[in-house]
């Protein structure tokens, strides 16, 4: 990697430029050219397989193009009639609830709370507790995603499944019967991990004495948590529900678990892209949604943003 | 209040055995699986055997796609790494115009444009250039991908490589190209090996762009071929697919290991996303 990113040693350094305010101090000797330089490579790379293809959602979503098994039709621009189908599409508003659905249970409520609750109760255990209870959920978080994907269909599975063994409930079939909250466990026990350390972080700003004083008061624990300590954390708070809440929305491993069936009864609106543009080759109406997607991960990252600033 | 202080003692302790629990049992089939001569039949003490694991060695694709995911995986994290890191440096330490707005909208591309909103745009970007199928085109792709947010961490670790260093290989007389490779490279080295890491895990685990673009089983990555090994016939591969999920997580785990030794892995938004 060192000799990748050496660049040729140049014969005469630049000249010396005045003494810059701020972080910028090119001691080095860059100089803005040479700089620009530096950054090509990389926004050339973002440019073709990042914004290029975010402007590119934009176009095919108002044509009419369509994956054609022999060759494909050049397409031609049919105005919003992708967006009024969307309107109108049952899959679709079917999609956006499950999505809700995925995002209210696996991220605001199930990685929230559990993140926060670990977070807080092992925070005065001993090290040993600590460490075990951390190590299994950051395992859970480290482990590829396919891997833990098929690990839960493994759990779920209807005729050896673990969950079957373990509840005594021989030959249900959870990922067909109860495919929305297979969904939200699975999710949940993956993503946990995330919350848990933001919060663990969070919660070592909140002054001891205030603690303290709280419990000499006779305070209860629930008061505690609300009046002392989440006025401290509620901009972690926002910020995790935000972060989480974004990834959930776009994440695609529903697909490895149920592929969005049975029934369409667990197609989020990732799944339901893929589905429609690969499975029912329709690329310009698939690439609507992905941009109204685009739009919706947009408005959640603004704020996110403005949040992240305001505590800078 | 000594009763009520052992109902909450005990009632404490519940409730860690139980998340422990939550999260402990699900492995239990990625430890026993790989090595159950019956696997999948929920909990019991196995029937300890290694046949498992020679089925999945002699698996025409498995370790074959072992292969693919390395060659993709460490070109990307090379590329990501390589391309980061000149880019940052030059953000850090030159006063280019626009470039907190660069850096803002890089932030910002990262967390919007994911690959479930692009796939259509990328497989017929990528059908139209020829590279479907083709092992560097994901690579290239899943560069493109990781590069703003690589940027965005790189360049607080570059921020925090002291000025003075430089100034003094200056005053030697070194030139821009001794003071990159021989300054700041070196004392950027946890971040750069921090951001390698996360580049390559990254890949390692991304389904959807290999899902996307790779057509012939014998380019798979490895968390493609899972999901052939499941698709195998209709039903799971379950001699092959244990062992192979096994395999498959060594890396990650091994390099987490290794990163968290060595720097002390900081927490940054979205290690893995």
């Amino acid at each position: 990697m060192t000799s990748a990113s050496a660049p040729p040693a140049p014969a005469k350094p630049a000249p010396g430029r005045g003494p810059a305010r701020g972080p910028a101090r090119d001691v080095a000797g860059l100089g803005i050219g040479r700089a620009l330089g530096f950054v090509a490579p990389a926004l050339l790379l973002i440019g073709a397989f990042l914004i290029f293809p975010a402007l590119w959602t934009i176009y095919i979503g108002v044509t009419n193009y369509r994956l054609t098994g022999v060759e494909a039709v050049s397409p031609s621009i049919v105005g919003l009639s992708n967006y009024t189908k969307a309107l109108n599409d049952a899959l679709f508003h079917n999609a956006l609830w499950l999505t809700m659905l995925f995002v209210l249970g696996s991220a605001i409520i199930g990685q929230n709370i559990l993140g926060f609750t670990l977070a807080w109760i092992l925070r005065r255990t001993r090290p040993a507790v600590r460490r075990t209870v951390e190590g299994f959920t950051l395992l859970a978080w480290i482990l590829p995603s396919t891997v833990v994907a098929y690990l839960w269909v493994a759990f779920y599975d209807r005729d050896g499944g673990t969950l079957n063994s373990l509840l005594g409930t021989p030959g249900t079939a959870w990922l067909i019967d109860y495919p929305m909250i297979c969904l939200v466990v699975f999710n949940t026990w993956r993503g946990t991990a995330f919350s848990m350390m933001l919060y663990s972080s969070a919660l070592q700003a909140v002054p001891p004495s205030q603690l303290e004083s709280a419990r000499m008061v006779g305070a209860s624990g629930w008061q505690t948590l609300r009046d002392v300590v989440f006025p401290h954390i509620r901009g972690h708070v926002l910020t995790n529900t935000l972060l989480i809440s974004l990834w959930t929305a776009n994440d695609f491993s529903p697909f490895l678990l149920t592929k969005g069936g049975p029934n369409h009864e667990s197609e989020t609106v990732p799944v339901y892209i893929y589905n429609v543009a690969l499975q029912g080759g329709e690329l310009g109406y698939s690439s609507a949604i992905s941009f109204l997607l685009l739009i919706a991960n947009l408005l959640v990252s603004l704020v996110y943003l403005r949040l992240l600033r305001r505590r800078a | 209040m000594r009763p009520g202080y052992v109902v909450r003692r005990i009632g404490f302790y519940v409730l860690i055995c139980a998340i422990t629990l939550f999260f402990a049992v699900p492995m239990l089939w990625i430890a026993s699986a790989p090595f159950d001569k019956n696997p999948g039949l929920g909990v019991r003490w196995p029937d300890w055997t290694l046949d498992n694991v020679r089925k999945t060695l002699d698996h025409p694709y498995a370790l074959h796609s072992m292969v693919n995911s390395l060659l993709i995986c460490v070109t990307t994290a090379i590329a990501v790494t390589a391309f980061a890191a000149l880019a940052s440096y030059a953000l850090s330490r030159v006063r280019i115009p626009g470039r907190d707005a660069l850096l803002y909208g890089l932030l910002l591309l990262s967390s919007v444009v994911t690959g479930t909103a692009a796939m259509v745009p990328i497989f017929v970007m990528m059908f139209q250039l020829g590279l479907i199928d083709s092992r560097f085109g994901v690579a290239l792709v899943m560069t493109g991908g990781l590069l703003p947010a690589a940027i965005f961490i790189l360049k607080d670790f570059v921020d925090a490589v002291p000025k003075s260093y430089e100034e003094s290989a200056r005053v030697f007389g070194a030139s821009t190209g001794q003071i990159l490779r021989d300054v700041v490279l070196p004392v950027a080295r946890p971040g750069l090996a921090t951001i390698m890491v996360w580049a390559f895990v990254n890949s390692w685990g991304n389904f959807l762009v290999p899902f996307l673009l790779i057509r012939s089983i014998d380019k798979q990555p490895g968390a493609v071929l899972m999901q052939t090994l499941t698709d195998e016939g209709g039903s799971v591969n379950l001699q092959v697919l244990p062992v192979f999920s096994l395999l498959f997580s060594i890396p990650v785990v091994v390099l987490y290991l290794l990163v968290n030794s060595r720097y002390g892995f900081r927490f940054h938004g979205g290690i893995k996303s």
